[in-house]
């Protein structure tokens, strides 16, 4: 049995075992007890696997391996297989998934302490896992695809995880609409990345990555142009890109652990991961890698003014997540699938820290999330204080810190391929992102405590705090493994990632300009941190929106206009419309067949007279017929 | 006949020594329970002697022909025997019926039908035919004190006795015809010389005999009468064994005359006729039936219908998914009769209201009996489903697809009844309080539904078999 199937399955197996125990009920009331076990558990069965993607990361010779399970199902020309593919992507990928998992695993023993779905809550946690790791390893886009199926039920089951509370939205009144929003957004992608994968089937008749990628040249450019597009508006699904991404602030209804989790470190980079594994294809169809470039900087743009003005402390990160994929998307637009990655690697570190840092800050005060009811909280919380500062830093693109080197990589590789305007609207949206991180750590942690005096807040149980250490270290240091050619010649992680993940070819830049450049964003971040600071740390109270900060603040009205737009025309047709239809003429057509079988059957019931003589009368007139049809003509 | 045709005829030798070892220990000790022990044991013994593959061939002066395909219906026989005797007892007991003899005859009709699988002369099948029917007549009216169920085994009788009649005298009219009673010789004389009248004549009352016996419209007016008398372990022998048992037989005589039948376009319009008949009043029937042994009577009705589109469709894949719906048919009714004779025999609740509320007091019996009802439907992932596929998969391949429309039409009406039981127990509140208290689970019936779910998703092993018993049946 091949490591990697157990790495798979393990999660699988705690899903399976939480889910039981939240069926059973300790004896007394050891729920403690019970919370123990499943957390430590289930911690475990994400934990193992990291520890062997770690091993198997050491002994890594670069060659990709091929494992599989069994012959999924096979009909005509297709057959699938549950198979999965080890390559240096995936590999990296798989550990990001299980490593960060991990800590967060960890982390919600501590956060999800006395709810009442706590076992069901790790149930959902370890399937996530499951699914994640099916969408990262699959070697074929069918099994690919049960994994992207499966994180957007999970996605959708921890949205809605406190599926009776309310929360505010266009068009939402409680937790389950903001999880049904998600779970309808994507299946509109989905549904783009089905008919992808149709165009592929049909032109070669497989569907396992090493058959695309090897029988490219069968497609020709049109072909290849729909393919792409495709499957970059299911990207746009999953990954919150525009025109799909009103999901992702909505999806902060669930408990925080699941935004970190789901909503920032994994789920939502899978369309970036997907893009880079096949690169190879984009490649060949220069239009959509121009409209990613386009849409990716636009949605880094926007989202990241929306956060300019939004109080909810996870309305913020929301959004800045948004921001942040854009960028990822904009490499990705560029050819510079391994900067994308890179970018995956390092927002994973800091969007963690900084979303498992503002879970305990609404813990400590009791499910506040509105920044202007928060601040002070440095003196009372001092380690979620530290690690969100290094964390935001990292955000902000301050330099040194490992976001400083992934996004420098993004912007150095726009500018690098000569794409000089998208590289200045990227700068600018540096700035904007270094000032409202600025602007969300200042409110929340500095000046006067804003919070309602009967609140004592105090920092997070070790349990907690733990993996805030960790990411913060990481968000600090991660850096280190794609620093750029000034510093170290051989970048570390474009090199790994080069057996995996298609290359363009670009002139590489002068040591002088690469400085520069360097140069360039050290100051767009500092001077964003700095202008943030000076305005928010002098005020005590937040100034209501006005004017264009209205428009920022209700998000350019976007979910308005879909409300208006898509969301109320298609209730009318369904209600006023369809329902008619549907009740009176098929509904009466569906019943009317139904009660006139019963009324058959009715009628059948008088022949069975109970008569033995009356039957065998029938069987001789049976015989009679029978007879006379066969033996007579 | 020497010892080589005992050793050949193993499985057939065993169950008549053991059923004479049965009758004396029964005479002797009169023990009940230790009776039923050695009735398991000896379909144990049956179910693992089929399990290996044996040495195939014509025994006892081409009396009897062993194959895998003999292999795999006294597979189907044995173990349909076996669980159906598990699930008796506790309900034999409530009855206080619980006497040894049953097992005997439970025991004594397996025989017959493995006859009736292994035959190669008509005589012979004609016995296993005859052996199977009076048991199953005796089964019917066990219970001596009840009106009804006397009133069930003499309508069975008397019915089943008229059909024989007419059974017999096919056979001797094809004798006549053809001058041969081994079954492959007269294919040999069809081969060589056109058919009579005679013959199709006697060919019609042959068939009277299996279609009576597999309950085919316009022969199955007795089914229902007898289903709902019966007591209920019987009632899941009768529609699931002696079923399987007679289509055994009748592949066997239509491979054997199929030189006639093949691109018969009379004898296929007769036969689909019968099937669109019986799939259609089985089902049509069923939905106004409240009492549940009745509703499955009729649904076993409409089962036997969709078996002989397999046999219509007259191809190898068709007669192989025959045998395999009969597997799985056989586990899921006597899974379900099972749960109805457990519910039964605590309190007299018979029609599908009485299920209101099951799940909510018992939900892994409500599980069960759902799953059957399911599997029964043909939803997949379960047995039921795989094995409509196969036989509708086998029409639409012999260019009968207007036959596969109406049974896929059919089945969809069988959803309403089926899925009606499944509304009641996990939907409806229970009647009253504590409506099934007493009722225990048989783990049998667990192992059934275990068994009807294994053949739905790992179906490939058990259809491998169906598919080489049918490959090495009769070209010898």
């Amino acid at each position: 049995m091949n490591v990697i199937f157990i790495s798979v399955f393990l999660p699988l197996v705690g899903f399976f075992l939480s889910s039981l125990f939240s069926l059973t009920k300790f004896i007394g009331h050891h729920e403690s007890g019970k919370e123990k076990l499943v957390g430590v558990l289930s911690t475990l069965m994400i934990a193992i696997p990291f520890g062997i993607f770690a091993t198997l990361f050491a002994s890594f010779n670069g060659e990709a391996q091929i494992a599989t399970l069994y012959d999924w199902f096979a009909a005509g020309a297709m057959s699938i297989k549950v198979s999965y593919q080890l390559d240096s992507l995936s590999l990296f990928m798989a550990m990001i998934v299980t490593g960060v998992g991990s800590l967060i695993h960890l982390y919600s023993i501590g956060y999800m302490h006395g709810d009442e779905g706590f076992a069901r809550f790790f149930a959902y946690l370890n399937l996530f896992i499951f699914a994640m790791l099916n969408l990262i390893l699959a070697d074929n886009m069918v099994l690919m695809f049960l994994g992207w199926e499966g994180v957007g039920l999970c996605s959708y089951l921890l949205i809605g995880f406190w599926y009776d509370r309310k929360f505010d939205g266009i068009g939402i009144a409680t937790t389950t609409d903001a999880a049904n929003k998600a779970f309808i957004m994507n299946r509109i992608g989905d549904f783009a990345m089905l008919a992808a994968m149709f165009l592929i089937f049909q032109k070669i008749s497989a569907l396992d990555y090493n058959s695309i990628l090897s029988q490219k040249e069968a497609f020709d450019s049109t072909h290849i142009f729909w393919i792409t597009l495709l499957i970059f508006i299911g990207c746009t699904g999953k990954s919150a890109q525009i025109p799909l991404y009103t999901w992702l602030p909505d999806a902060m209804a669930g408990p925080t652990p699941v935004s970190a989790l789901i909503h920032a470190a994994t789920m939502v980079t899978s369309g970036i991961y997907l893009t880079a594994r096949l690169s190879p294809l984009f490649i060949m169809s220069p239009d959509t890698m121009n409209l990613i470039a386009v849409v990716g900087i636009a949605t880094a743009f926007i989202a990241a003014t929306i956060g300019l003005t939004q109080n909810d402390i996870k309305k913020v990160l929301a959004y800045s997540t948004v921001s942040q994929l854009g960028y990822m998307f904009l490499a990705l637009g560029i050819g510079a699938f391994g900067s994308a990655i890179f970018h995956v690697t390092t927002h994973a570190f800091f969007k963690a820290c900084l979303f498992l840092g503002s879970g305990s800050v609404i813990h400590a005060l009791h499910e506040e999330q509105d920044i202007r009811k928060m601040g002070g909280l440095a003196k009372v919380m001092p380690q979620t204080h530290a690690t969100f500062l290094v964390a935001s830093l990292a955000l902000a693109g301050f330099p040194l810190t490992a976001g400083f080197f992934s996004k420098d990589d993004v912007l150095a590789k726009t500018f690098e391929s000569g794409n000089y305007l998208l590289w200045g609207v990227g700068l600018v949206t540096a700035f904007i992102t270094a000032f409202y991180t600025m602007r969300l750590y200042t409110l929340t942690f500095l000046g006067e405590a804003r919070y309602n005096t009967d609140k004592h807040p105090h920092e997070s149980p070790a349990l907690m705090t733990a993996p805030l250490w960790i990411l913060g270290a990481l968000s600090l240091v991660g850096g280190a493994i794609g620093l750029p050619a000034v510093i170290q010649e051989q970048n570390w992680i474009q090199s790994f990632l080069s057996s995996s993940v298609a290359s363009v070819q670009a002139h590489h830049l002068e040591h002088s300009n690469e400085w520069i450049l360097l140069g360039i964003s050290s100051i767009v971040a500092i001077l964003g941190l700095a202008a943030s600071f000076s305005i928010y740390s002098k005020k005590t109270v937040h100034v209501e929106p006005e004017g264009v900060t209205t428009v920022l603040y209700r998000k350019y009205y976007i979910d308005e206009l879909y409300d208006a737009a898509v969301v109320k025309p298609f209730q009318f047709l369904a209600s006023r419309l369809l329902a008619p239809i549907d009740n009176r003429i098929i509904d009466g057509l569906v019943n009317g067949i139904g009660s006139s079988m019963v009324g058959l059957g009715g009628a059948l019931k008088r022949w069975q007279t109970g008569v033995a003589q009356n039957y065998a009368l029938v069987i001789t007139i049976g015989l009679i017929l029978l007879v006379g049809y066969i033996a007579l003509t | 006949m020497a010892l080589h045709d005992l050793l050949l005829a193993l499985p057939i030798t065993f169950a008549t020594l053991w059923t004479i070892l049965l009758i004396v220990v029964e005479a002797t000790a009169k023990r009940a329970q230790l009776t039923f022990s050695l009735t398991s044991v000896g379909f144990l013994i049956l179910i693992t002697m089929m399990l290996f593959p044996s040495e195939q061939g014509y025994a006892f002066g081409e009396m009897l022909r062993l194959s895998p395909y003999s292999q795999f219906a006294n597979f189907v026989f044995a173990l349909s025997g076996l669980l159906v005797i598990t699930l008796s007892q506790s309900y034999l007991a409530k009855e206080n019926i619980h006497f040894g003899e049953y097992y005997i005859i439970v025991f004594i009709a397996t025989l017959g039908m493995m006859l009736m699988a292994s035959a190669a002369h008509m005589v012979v099948l004609f016995i296993g035919l005859e052996i199977m029917s009076i048991a199953l007549y005796v089964l019917a009216g066990i219970m001596r004190k009840d009106l009804r169920a006397n009133e069930a085994a003499m309508k069975y009788f008397l019915l089943g006795a008229f059909s024989s009649g007419f059974f017999l005298y096919g056979i001797s009219l094809i004798y006549g015809a053809t001058g041969e009673m081994t079954l492959f010789k007269i294919g040999i004389y069809l081969q060589e010389n056109s058919a009579t009248s005679l013959f199709w004549i006697g060919l019609s009352l042959m068939m009277v005999g299996f279609l009576f016996k597999i309950s085919a419209v316009p022969f199955h007016q007795w089914t229902p009468d007898v289903y709902e008398g019966s007591p209920t372990p019987s009632t899941a022998l009768m529609s699931t064994a002696s079923k399987a048992a007679a289509f055994t037989a009748l592949i066997t005589v239509v491979l054997n005359v199929s030189s006639q039948t093949e691109n018969n376009s009379n004898w296929i319009f007769a036969l689909s006729t019968i099937a669109v008949l019986t799939m259609v009043v089985g089902n049509i029937a069923a939905l106004s039936q409240d009492n549940l042994k009745r509703m499955l009577a009729f649904s076993s009705i409409a089962h036997a219908g969709y078996m002989l589109v397999g046999i219509v469709a007259g191809s190898d894949a068709g007669y192989s998914a025959v045998l395999y719906y009969a597997l799985v048919y056989s586990l899921m009714n006597i899974g379900a009769f099972g749960v109805i004779a457990l519910i039964e025999q605590q309190r007299e609740l018979t029609s599908a209201s009485d299920y209101a509320g099951l799940f909510k007091e018992k939900p892994l019996l409500a599980g069960v009996m759902a799953l059957f009802m399911l599997s029964l439907t043909g939803i997949p992932p379960f047995g039921g489903f795989i094995g409509k596929y196969k036989l509708f998969a086998a029409a639409v391949e012999s260019g009968l697809s207007w036959l596969a429309v109406v049974g896929v039409l059919a089945s969809a009406v069988s959803a309403y009844y089926y899925l009606r039981v499944v509304v009641f127990m996990f939907m409806r509140e229970p009647q009253a309080e504590n409506q099934f208290e007493g009722v225990v689970l048989n783990p049998t019936l667990v192992l059934i539904a275990l068994l009807v779910f294994l053949l739905g998703i790992f179906p490939t092993g058990m259809l491998r078999f169906a598919g080489e018993a049918m490959k090495f049946a009769f070209n010898m």
